[in-house]
């Protein structure tokens, strides 16, 4: 059995369409923010991982500069992912099982604005199928959308429901990015960007960054009045190729769903990182989430798209429901790749 | 813009040669010499683009390559509105999983189709191959319907 662990600090920054600010400019004052919000000391953080990504950066090791914002000296540990500080918390939430530390620092950031995306992301492809066409993730999700409506499992109404539920949860959180009060059919009148996708059904393009404090049992019990308890946090992977799957299902949302313990228990909120309107109802499918799970209270990605950090916010954004709004019971999740290749999900819940 | 502006000029190099490995070697072999391959899993079916492994157990895969295509179904598509600068295709096309025939799964091309109305899920294509091929994927310059050959 796993050792309790909680979040028991998170902040964010705004997510704007192009920063001037550097990675860890915008960094250091989201940091400050959930160690003070944790009321813990530097010096007490044992443990520090970030997730972020050098290809945005266009430069290797730019990772490194990130940790001017942390403070680095004296000597601190501290680890990596070149990935969404989801990730990032995971391994977190795997060193403080080992007990001899209580406190940990995450956080994620990324700056898409000063490179194209469309053209950075073909990267993280299969270098000789994939990268030499370009595939980028708005061309593979509109495969996948088309797949989905192909099947009868959405259609482009329900996308644009999605969107505009979005974009007017978003209205009154100060990270977003997009928000508004639209009607879906005014929606759906707009052209196709990459049909069967129109301009609602993508992310924004954002910069910005979140940071997460999580404790072991005894110290986040002495933090906090209401720490959030991680119950359950697992991530699973499908096949690669886009073509070697069956796109209208996600067999690594459904099984790390099933390892965290999504379905033990009534769902009150899930944040879920449903990067194209149409993924939502996929993910919702996948964790047996019903009618009756509100989802997305922030907006989500729709509304606001730090790449790296997008999936981190989802664990702070479901904690504060729980910390901040009396939910009992969240769901948080995160995705890599493409088409939702890879998925982590994880069980939140107050005492 | 200073007048006395000095311009430097960066090549990034790889100075080194690798393999592609027993199975992306043959495919890519392949596509030079204009035929496309598939591997053959341990379940029977045939993967295209072949894997050195079986995606969905791990398990090596012995290099049994069958040719598949040129031609094929189209099994979802996109339909790219502005082409970026790495897409293979300059202007308007669509990129698609293309279940070639003999193959059981699809391989991601573009299909130059001239306009969106002409694309349709389950519309055959067919490959159009480049006169100079130098083992790459894009030796397949794109699929165009079948018709339309």
């Amino acid at each position: 059995m796993a050792n309790d662990i909680a979040i028991v600090g998170y902040a964010q920054s705004p997510s704007w369409r192009q920063s001037e600010l550097t990675e860890p400019q915008f960094l250091f004052p989201v940091i400050s923010e959930a160690i003070e919000r944790a009321g813990v000391e530097r010096r007490e953080i044992g443990f520090t991982c970030a997730g972020s990504c050098d290809y945005l950066s266009g430069q290797t090791f730019a990772f490194v500069m990130n940790l001017e914002a942390v403070g680095a000296w004296p000597p601190i540990t501290e680890s990596h992912v070149e990935m969404d500080g989801a990730w990032a918390l995971y391994e977190a939430w795997v060193r403080l099982q080992h007990g001899d530390i209580d406190t940990a620092l995450v956080f994620g950031s990324g700056k898409s604005s000063p490179g194209v995306p469309a053209e950075v992301y073909p990267h993280q492809m299969d270098p000789y199928t994939l990268t030499p066409l370009g595939a980028d993730p708005v061309s593979l999700a509109a495969l996948q959308a088309r797949a989905m409506l192909d099947a009868g499992k959405i259609t482009e109404r329900e996308m644009a429901e999605i969107a505009a539920r979005s974009r007017k949860s978003a209205i009154g959180n100060p990270y977003a990015q997009v928000t508004g009060d639209d009607d879906p059919d005014a929606l759906l009148k707009e052209p196709y960007v990459t049909a069967p996708l129109r301009r609602h059904d993508l992310p924004p393009i954002s910069d910005g960054a979140c940071a997460v404090i999580l404790a072991t049992a005894d110290k986040a019990k002495s933090l906090s009045k209401r720490p959030v308890w991680i119950r359950g946090i697992d991530h699973r992977i499908d096949i690669h190729q886009p073509g070697m799957r069956d796109l209208t299902e996600s067999p690594s949302t459904r099984l790390a769903g099933k390892k965290a313990g999504v379905g033990d228990a009534k769902v009150d909120i899930a944040e879920l990182s449903a990067t194209f309107s149409y993924q939502e109802k996929l993910l919702c499918e996948e964790l047996g989430l019903g009618d009756d799970v509100e989802i997305n209270p922030s907006g989500g990605p729709l509304a606001a798209n730090p790449v790296m950090a997008v999936g981190l916010a989802r664990f702070a954004e479901a904690a504060r429901q729980i910390a901040e709004h009396g939910k009992g019971r969240a769901v948080a999740h995160a995705t890599s790749g493409q088409c939702l290749q890879q998925n982590l999900v994880a069980v939140l819940e107050g005492d | 813009m200073p007048a006395d502006k000095r311009l430097t000029t960066h090549a990034i190099e790889f100075p080194y040669t690798r393999t592609l490995g027993p199975v992306y070697s043959a495919f890519l072999t392949g596509m030079r010499d204009g035929q496309i391959l598939g591997i053959k899993s341990r379940d029977g079916r045939v993967l295209c683009p072949p894997t050195e492994w079986d995606p969905n157990t791990g398990e090596g895969l012995d290099a049994d390559f069958v040719e598949v295509g040129p031609g094929g179904v189209v099994t979802t598509w996109a339909w790219v509105t502005e082409p970026t600068s790495k897409h293979p295709v300059d202007h308007p096309f669509a990129f698609a999983l293309i279940k070639l025939d003999g193959a059981d799964t699809g391989l991601l091309h573009a299909v130059d189709a001239g306009s969106m109305d002409a694309m349709q899920t389950g519309m055959r294509v067919t490959a159009r191959w480049k006169d100079e091929r130098i083992g790459h994927i894009t030796d397949v310059e794109a699929f165009v319907p079948e018709a339309a050959k």
